[in-house]
């Protein structure tokens, strides 16, 4: 009986793989595009086998990513050692300045903890911030998106913020064991709430995958100036409000655009914040006596 | 028994090259360089592996070779799943159509044929995102990336001969 079925599998299974094999091209199209429908309804488990994928392969891009890195300083550092005295000038011009900004935040920081006492303001949480290294950008023309050395043991949690230099570049969207993968502002998926520094307009900051976002849901007739400056609003309870975004570079008939302070073309190393979400747990007794 | 036994694996390995090489040019492509606007022109140095081993040795680049290395580039690059499967998946259908010709051309032959598939690629791509994103999108750094690719083709081009030299050589 056993051997019967066995052999009626095969005599069955050998023309099924030949047909396979002959359509075996269709067969793959058809489970391409079945692979894209179900990446658009089965996003939660393709994100967390997506973090399996990228975990295991991370040590290898973290290997490889390190001498394409340490060429890029060796050319920069010659570069900077031809401008080292010009550099020197600015900075010392720039140090002077900031000495002064100094001492004017040092006099506004006394000032507001003294006037939050007498208000029993309950402070913004404490932020923690965790540092991890770009080890792949995708390398295609349509996705924005970075890897990065830090994942679920160092503290990453889905939606926290990725800093840079200057200021915003994106957020967390996938987490893995030791790797996670952040959205950068410039995809056509990301989406932040902003709040337009002057004029207090909140808006929507959406990438178009080109280098610049825009501003969406702004009211007509909005007093936006170019080189106002974009931070977030801290809606939706995501972000922590007033982490700087970007610039506004350009207003017009078909939208205003933000460059992001930070350049997201070079980012080596990137901060993410962990900021306690609302309603999760909040330190309830902060320093208001 | 043992000289076999070794011998097959040893042809095993090497038969591993084509595909252990297009894996190594998937993880190579996403090497962050930190020069302004690159990795969204980055070059698409898998599609480079597949159409050359698919030419030379399409033993040992069949369609589910190429579905496989296309949908762990999806996986690691973060985009929608499919689309690159479903890219390398036709290219290496095109192309291994039209072998006969490539194998008996020359190099400037082979490299315009690259060109060709290179384009068709392009459009391929900027076709399934902008269906799957439900947005116009632009199709510029996708040409972008298309010439790059194409320039840096005779250089991983020859990278690929010497390790089929040396892999895979009788």
């Amino acid at each position: 009986m056993k051997s019967r079925s066995s052999g009626s599998v095969i005599r069955l299974a050998a023309p099924l793989r030949a047909l396979a094999q002959r359509f075996s091209f269709l067969l793959l199209v058809l489970a391409s595009i079945a692979l894209m429908m179900v990446g658009k309804i089965e996003s939660v488990s393709v994100d967390s086998a997506r973090a399996r994928v990228t975990d295991a392969f991370a040590p290898i891009l973290d290997a490889i990513s390190r001498p394409a890195a340490t060429a890029a300083r060796v050319v920069e550092s010659v570069v900077e050692l031809e401008n080292a005295f010009d550099e020197n000038q600015r900075l010392k011009a720039e140090n002077a300045r900031l000495l002064q900004w100094k001492q004017a935040a040092l006099r506004l920081e006394a000032e507001n903890s003294s006037l939050r006492s007498l208000l029993r303001v309950r402070p913004d949480p404490s932020l923690t911030y965790i540092a991890a290294r770009v080890i792949a950008t995708p390398g295609s023309s349509f996705v924005r998106t970075l890897v990065v050395t830090a994942g679920k043991r160092d503290g990453v949690r889905k939606g926290q913020a990725a800093l840079a230099g200057a200021g915003l570049v994106g957020r967390v969207i996938e987490v893995g064991e030791w790797s996670s993968r952040i959205l950068l502002l410039t995809d056509i998926n990301a989406r932040v709430p902003v709040v337009l520094a002057n004029t207090r307009q909140r808006a929507i900051l959406a990438g178009d995958n080109s280098d610049q976002a825009k501003l969406l849901y702004l009211p007509p007739e909005s007093p936006i100036q170019v080189g106002e400056q974009v931070v977030t609003s801290g809606d939706g309870g995501l972000f922590p409000s007033g982490l700087p975004v970007g610039v506004v570079t350009a207003v017009s008939e078909r939208g205003v655009r933000v460059l992001p302070s930070a350049d997201l073309s070079r980012i080596e190393h990137l901060r993410l914040v962990d900021f306690g979400l609302p309603g999760t747990d909040l330190d309830p007794s902060p320093e208001w006596k | 028994m043992t000289a076999t036994f070794w011998q097959r694996v040893d042809k095993a390995g090497r038969n591993l090259a084509p595909f252990a090489v297009t894996v190594m040019m998937v993880l190579v492509g996403m090497i962050p360089v930190p020069v302004p606007g690159y990795a969204p022109v980055a070059p698409n140095l898998t599609l480079v592996s597949v159409y050359y081993w698919t030419i030379h040795r399409p033993d040992l680049m069949r369609p589910g070779v190429a579905f496989l290395i296309g949908l762990l580039q999806d996986f690691l690059i973060g985009g929608p799943l499919g689309v690159n499967a479903l890219l390398l998946v036709v290219a290496q259908w095109a192309v291994l159509n039209q072998r006969r010709v490539f194998l008996a051309s020359t190099f400037a032959l082979l490299w315009f044929g690259f060109t060709l598939v290179m384009a068709g690629a392009v459009v391929l791509q900027w076709l399934a995102f902008t269906a799957l994103d439900a947005a116009a999108l632009s199709i510029l750094p996708a040409l972008f990336q298309g010439l790059l690719t194409v320039a840096v083709f005779p250089a991983v081009g020859w990278l690929l001969i010497r390790v089929h030299r040396a892999f895979l050589n009788g």
